[in-house]
């Protein structure tokens, strides 16, 4: 069975229909790569896979673990181990990110089965995984997001992905605002979570994240559709043509 | 004609008991007629435009007896859990055997109001100055002037502790206290208010502050009186070179409560900080009102208000500025922001900045909302259940203002006081409420 099934999956936004019948089928251990120009719909999918509010579905089905992903709230998913590490983290001021992070640990801990952790416990399992990140103790405990340097922002969604464990991880265009001192540490982060029984979908813009967080399989999103699919060697091809033989008009 | 409740009636009765010279008979009579000539205020009048205090009138609350009667205890879990000095007041009198002020360090003295009438009735008189204009709750409040807290600190004395001044509402009576603050050169003191009791009295506060050059005042008060109460006060401080002034209030309770700070900036250099949070449910109408008027130029006030509406319940920011031709340099801010949790609830807010002097900065802002979508689906994608997702953001949003508070341990109790009305809103509607309108606290 696969990890996660997308089968003509339809959605639309404010009325306006953005995908228009995705299939796509991800299995543990794998991981792929999304590629496509802005406004193909990359952003909406990760979305729709996550649960947002507003991303209205209006055909298809998702099947993750062979059950109706669809039909759990945002945080059900989180729980059932799904993981999106945002694009743009929303910046919350108040929220100390250490407080944030233990409720969200403590929530999937008790989801999974296993006892929720006591604060000791907890700041020992963070300190060692967000040292990886180059994340200290004063950036743990500062409210979450606010003030974070673009960098520190993705690194902070990779800290929470390693926390998390998730058996999905979606990561939308983690590279972006990124320089390469700063993609490398991420690329870092997210490499050491690769494992057998986990998969990821990398959607990206640019090829250059393909470098170091090398992906099973490639798809092109074209026009709210998988336009094209490939091996890795699809994002370097795309590198040297660019987008411009998928821009024309939908069929 | 306005209304004037029973006040004007009862003063007959209630004025010759309540002690002093004849000159201070004189200034309660001048406090009566001000106040018969202005009534109870409604929106009528520009300084209390979404406040109407008439239906205090309908009432007839009963004055508070002049003698302490049987002592009400001081409830521990609702005042403010502040280690200090302590000095508690039942129905605006000072109840000694309640107080604590053994250990004041030399130069802090603190005595009764009732008790400085009787010991030297003209410098009472002195202190208390002349009736205001404009202010008819502080002349009603002279009217019935005849105790209150007393506090003094000589030149450059530091007061070890918060001094906390706790005052109980022991039933449903109207009452009149008034505090004397003076801060001799260099002098610092922290003071606690804590504002509590039973259901559906009146209390009318008038706080004094005068802080002479380079003296420092933190003043944070809680206001968690009872539910059916009407509670207003009106904190006057003169601020002169120097000097410090940070107030914060905390509104928890009360059916109408106001808080107003005038605040006069008499010289160079002064600091002159005013924070608030006012946590607002059911019917409750929660007024905080300042006037900050910057005489001299080459100080700094700053303000932030914040509140959080839920229910039927209504907040009010009025915020004024006056800067006067002489007082170059000013720097002066002011924000208030509103979390708005139901569609019922209301804030209403009048800034205004009045500026005749050109080379200042001055602004304002002031923003309503309800709860954000964007961090609400964040803390959610993490596996954050919507309930506690929506408690941490509400407690994020309040827990804020709290950073104004510069007192570590005071700042803690407060946001003890915080935890407390969140889990009792959650325990009264036993569920969360996603709320419905998208738009973001700018």
């Amino acid at each position: 069975m696969a990890l996660l099934e997308i089968t003509n999956l339809h959605a639309a936004v404010d009325g306006r229909e953005i995908l228009k019948g995705i299939d796509l089928t991800l299995d543990a251990g794998e991981v792929h790569a999304i590629m496509g120009p802005n406004g193909s719909g990359k952003s909406t999918l990760s979305y729709v896979l996550a649960g947002r509010d507003g991303y209205e579905v209006t055909e298809g089905r998702v099947l993750y673990k062979g059950h109706d992903l669809l039909a759990l709230t945002a945080d059900a998913r989180a729980r059932a181990g799904l993981f999106l590490a945002f694009q743009y983290p929303v910046e919350i001021p108040g929220v100390a990110g250490t407080t944030f992070l233990k409720t969200a640990l403590n929530a999937v801990r008790k989801e999974r089965g296993e006892g929720e952790l006591d604060a000791m416990q907890f700041l020992k399992f963070v300190r060692a995984k967000a040292k990886r990140l180059d994340i200290g103790d004063e950036m743990l405990k500062r409210a979450l997001n606010v003030g974070f340097s673009g960098g520190e922002k993705k690194r902070n969604e990779v800290l929470q992905m390693a926390v998390l464990e998730p058996t999905l991880a979606v990561l939308d265009e983690t590279d972006s605002g990124l320089d390469i001192d700063a993609l490398k540490i991420v690329a870092d982060g997210v490499n050491a979570l690769r494992a057998p029984e986990r998969a990821m979908l990398v959607i990206t813009h640019y090829q250059r994240l393909l470098d170091y967080i090398v992906p099973d399989r490639v798809h092109v999103l074209a026009h709210g559709r998988i336009a094209k699919s490939g091996g890795k060697e699809l994002a370097l091809e795309l590198e040297r043509k660019g987008y411009a033989e998928f821009l024309g008009e939908a069929a | 004609m306005a209304s004037t409740g029973a006040f004007v009636e009862q003063f007959a009765a209630v004025e010759p008991t309540l002690g002093g010279s004849t000159g201070l008979h004189a200034l309660r009579a001048v406090g009566l007629a001000r106040f018969r000539a202005a009534g109870l205020p409604t929106p009528a009048v520009e300084a209390w435009k979404y406040t109407n205090l008439e239906p205090l009138a309908a009432l007839g609350l009963a004055p508070a007896a002049t003698a302490p009667g049987a002592s009400t205890r001081v409830p521990e879990a609702a005042v403010a859990a502040v280690d200090g000095h302590r000095i508690v007041l039942v129905d605006g009198r000072v109840d000694r055997a309640q107080s604590a002020l053994d250990g004041l360090p030399r130069g802090v003295t603190v005595e009764s109001l009732a008790a400085l009438i009787a010991r030297d009735p003209a410098a009472a008189e002195a202190e208390l100055g002349p009736v205001p204009d404009g202010l008819p709750l502080v002349a009603l409040n002279t009217a019935f002037v005849g105790d209150g807290v007393v506090l003094r600190l000589a030149r450059g004395v530091v007061l070890d502790k918060p001094l906390h001044v706790i005052s109980i509402a022991s039933g449903p009576l109207a009452f009149h206290p008034r505090h004397l603050i003076r801060l001799a050169p260099g002098a610092s003191a922290t003071v606690v208010e804590s504002h509590v009791g039973a259901a559906g009295g009146f209390a009318n506060v008038v706080i004094d502050v005068a802080l002479d050059a380079g003296a420092a005042l933190r003043h944070y008060t809680l206001q968690n009186q009872g539910n059916e109460t009407f509670h207003v006060a009106a904190v006057r401080a003169t601020l002169a070179a120097r000097a410090d002034y940070q107030g914060f209030v905390l509104h928890q309770g009360g059916r109408l409560a106001r808080h107003e700070l005038v605040a006069t900036i008499a010289g160079e250099g002064v600091e002159c900080r005013m924070a608030g949070l006012s946590l607002i449910a059911g019917s409750q109408h929660v007024d905080n009102t300042t006037f900050v008027d910057h005489v001299v130029g080459a100080s700094r006030s700053r303000q932030l208000f914040k509140a959080v509406i839920d229910d039927a319940g209504r907040g009010v920011f009025q915020g004024r500025v006056m800067v006067r031709p002489d007082a170059q340099k000013t720097d002066a801010h002011q924000l208030s922001r509103a979390l708005l949790l139901s569609r019922k609830a209301e804030m209403d807010g009048k800034p205004e900045l009045e500026i005749y002097a050109d080379d200042v900065r001055c602004s304002h802002g002031a923003a309503v909302g309800s709860l954000d979508q964007e961090p609400m689906f964040y803390l959610m994608s993490r596996g954050i259940d919507a309930a506690t997702a929506y408690r941490m953001l509400v407690e994020a949003f309040a827990v804020e203002a709290l950073d104004e508070i510069a007192d570590a341990a005071v700042r803690q109790a407060f946001g003890a006081r915080v935890g407390n009305w969140l889990a009792d809103r959650r325990a009264q509607e036993g569920r969360a409420r996603l709320s419905p309108a998208a738009s973001g606290v700018a």
